[in-house]
């Protein structure tokens, strides 16, 4: 496998024949996906399905037992410098936010371009407070996660995984652990990321911004790819029984 | 929103539809629940029972404190040469605290036999140790960092020198057998307390390892040593040890209390520490990672701060249990500062019927002053934390 420093022919992530066990249960069979630059791939699917698994095999925070996984052209291996160098390309956001709550919102933002990618303080104040200033938050550089509500932290969570200028950036669950009325900051700021041409892979159940954002949605059940398709023939003509039962639950 | 609005103007709504049409006057609490009156009956008067407490208490408090206070100001002895001055005589047939016993036998209690020409030594070292404390101790001092070095890595260094001394720089060398009082006291339990943290940090990440020889390893010497008491390990240290490695190698007997004392200490310590860890949810340790810090990143830049600055309450908390087991120490032959006050009431010079009350309520006083520093630092780093204030 070619370790090009991510040529645009090469797709942004790669999956073949992923297989994945907690102990005796069977979490992740045969995965399959190729996610291509720029494309934004909403995945869903009824909890327990293994989408936020999938997620966490990309950027190894899991380990898997069979297949294997592309990340800008460099294969997934135990290697840990490997890991780490994949790690800097892939931005994660996580469902609860996971801040570093000892640290300021300009620190949360400049800790790893300082320390991983060995900028210097100055440059990766300014670089944060223009990714700050994205998400629509400078005034709360200096303050503690603690003192945000739970949108603004995570969008500051968003902007300190962009401050790693990532090649892609997956979101696990983003709203799920929201107020219902923080549930829009977080989006429009996905829906703004969206348009500036990010590679994105988003689990939500956020069926609108699938919607209005994604290329192409994928469904998972039982730790299977069931059904991916655009979101237009997704909605309107699901195909498999899987997937008309789930979004005959979701969408009233 | 487009039901018809109430006619009510009333404040009471109980069922059906309401809506409010002034708001609700704030009022002064009830007289009785405020101020001093209020106080006296919330906190000593709630009910029967409480109240009789609080008389009772008010009754021993009453029958306790003045005899005290006679013994230990209105009737004490403050000044005086020798025995003379604190016996009981027709002109003063109450004596209290023979205090001028403290004060002539003050220099030993402090600095035990370490000679008189190189005292200065020990001041300047006491005086390091405190400005390293206050250092580090004062969250929002500056540089904590250089603190941190300046404790942990300058001031062991430089005391050595100091009190044992350095002959390049003209320090003469005070053999430890010299060394006694407060002076041991403070050393053993300083070098407890700077040399059981970053131990216990590395052994509580030890127990937590994924390699399962170094889990193992970590998870014997904490159990062991914490199956075992302090006594234990200093009787180990000093007589053992002996046994095994030849006359001329074998450390001095400080030396070997104090490696004693430090081994037993990192173990509770790492307990302790462990204790932090645990506390710091996995998603810390996800974030850490997806932005591509190494393990040892993560540690020093996201664990360890956060799980040290929750532990600090509990890690005061073993600084002074072992500040006083350090009395320990004076079972292997070693003089601190409660063996100084020992040998010095049993001074022939200063016999009295009082010499042995005052000495130890003496050592009493400077150990619950001490502790009682440590404990009620701790409880307002508690304060702070539970407020969630930031740090």
């Amino acid at each position: 496998m070619s370790v090009s420093e991510g040529a645009t022919d090469t797709p942004a992530v790669e999956i073949a024949g992923l297989h994945k066990w907690f102990g005796e249960f069977h979490v992740l069979a045969d995965i399959n996906l190729k996610v291509g630059r720029g494309e934004r791939i909403v995945i869903c699917g009824p909890s327990g399905s293994g989408k936020s698994t999938l997620l966490r095999c990309i950027n190894r925070l899991e380990d898997f037992q069979r297949g294997e996984i592309v990340v800008d052209g460099m294969l997934l291996t135990q290697d840990i410098r490997r890991v780490d160098a994949i790690r800097r390309e892939v931005g994660m956001v996580f469902q609860h936010f996971n801040l570093f709550p000892h640290l300021t919102v300009l620190e949360n933002c400049t800790l790893a371009p300082i320390q991983v990618r060995g900028m210097p303080k100055r440059e990766a104040d300014e670089h944060a407070m223009h990714f700050l200033e994205r998400v629509k938050i400078p005034e709360q550089a200096g303050k503690y996660p603690n003192q945000l509500s739970g949108g603004q932290q995570q969008r500051v969570a968003i902007a300190r995984a962009l401050c790693m200028s990532p090649k892609l950036m997956m979101f696990d669950e983003p709203t799920s652990a929201l107020d219902p009325e923080m549930v829009k900051e977080v989006l429009d700021t996905m829906v703004a990321l969206a348009h500036d041409g990010m590679t994105m892979l988003v689990v939500t159940h956020e069926m609108t911004f699938a919607r209005q954002v994604a290329n192409r949605i994928v469904f998972m059940d039982a730790g299977q790819i069931v059904e991916v398709n655009a979101p237009e023939p997704f909605f309107a003509n699901p195909q498999h029984e899987r997937t008309k039962l789930f979004l005959s639950q979701i969408l009233h | 929103m487009d039901a018809p609005a109430p006619a009510l103007s009333s404040p009471s709504a109980g069922t059906g539809a309401y809506v409010r049409a002034a708001p609700a006057p704030f009022m002064p609490p009830p007289p009785t629940t405020v101020g001093l009156l209020g106080w006296i009956r919330a906190r000593l008067f709630p009910g029967i029972g409480s109240g009789v407490l609080t008389v009772l208490i008010a009754a021993a408090l009453i029958w306790i404190i003045p005899p005290l206070i006679d013994f230990l100001l209105v009737d004490a002895v403050w000044t005086g040469a020798d025995r003379e001055a604190c016996l009981p005589s027709p002109a003063r047939p109450e004596v209290g605290a023979c205090w001028a016993f403290i004060g002539d036998r003050f220099n030993y209690i402090v600095y035990g036999s370490y000679p008189i020409a190189g005292r200065w030594r020990v001041d300047v070292f006491f005086a390091m140790l405190a400005f390293g404390t206050a250092w580090l101790a004062w969250l929002e001092a500056p540089r904590r960092d250089l603190g941190a070095i300046y404790f942990f890595v300058v001031l062991p260094v430089a005391s050595f020198g100091l009190l044992h001394g350095f002959e390049p720089i003209g320090l003469a060398v005070v053999d430890t057998e010299l060394w006694g009082g407060m002076m041991v006291t403070v050393v053993v339990a300083a070098v407890g307390i700077v040399v059981s943290l970053p131990i216990g940090v590395i052994l509580a990440l030890g127990r937590r390892s994924r390699l399962p020889a170094v889990r193992l390893l970590s998870t014997l010497f904490i159990e062991l040593v914490r199956g075992v008491p302090l006594i234990t390990v200093l009787f180990m240290a000093s007589v053992m040890l002996p046994l095994f490695v030849p006359d001329t190698w074998s450390p001095d007997k400080l030396m070997r209390a104090l490696v004693g004392v430090a081994l037993f200490s990192s173990a509770y310590m790492a307990e302790v520490v462990r204790a932090g860890l645990q506390s710091i949810p996995k998603g810390q340790y996800d974030a850490a990672h997806a932005l591509g810090l190494s393990y040892w990143q993560s540690l020093r830049l996201i664990i360890l701060p956060q799980a040290l600055t929750v532990t600090i309450p509990n890690i005061v908390n073993s600084y002074i249990a072992l500040f006083k087991d350090t009395t320990l120490v004076f079972f292997v032959g070693i003089f601190d500062f409660l063996k100084t006050i020992e040998v010095a009431r049993a001074d022939p010079k200063w016999a009295t019927p009082v010499t042995s009350a005052t000495g130890y309520i003496f050592a009493a006083l400077v150990y619950f002053a001490c502790c009682y520093a440590m404990s009620s630092y701790a409880s307002r780093i508690e304060k702070r934390l539970a407020a969630g204030e930031k740090r």
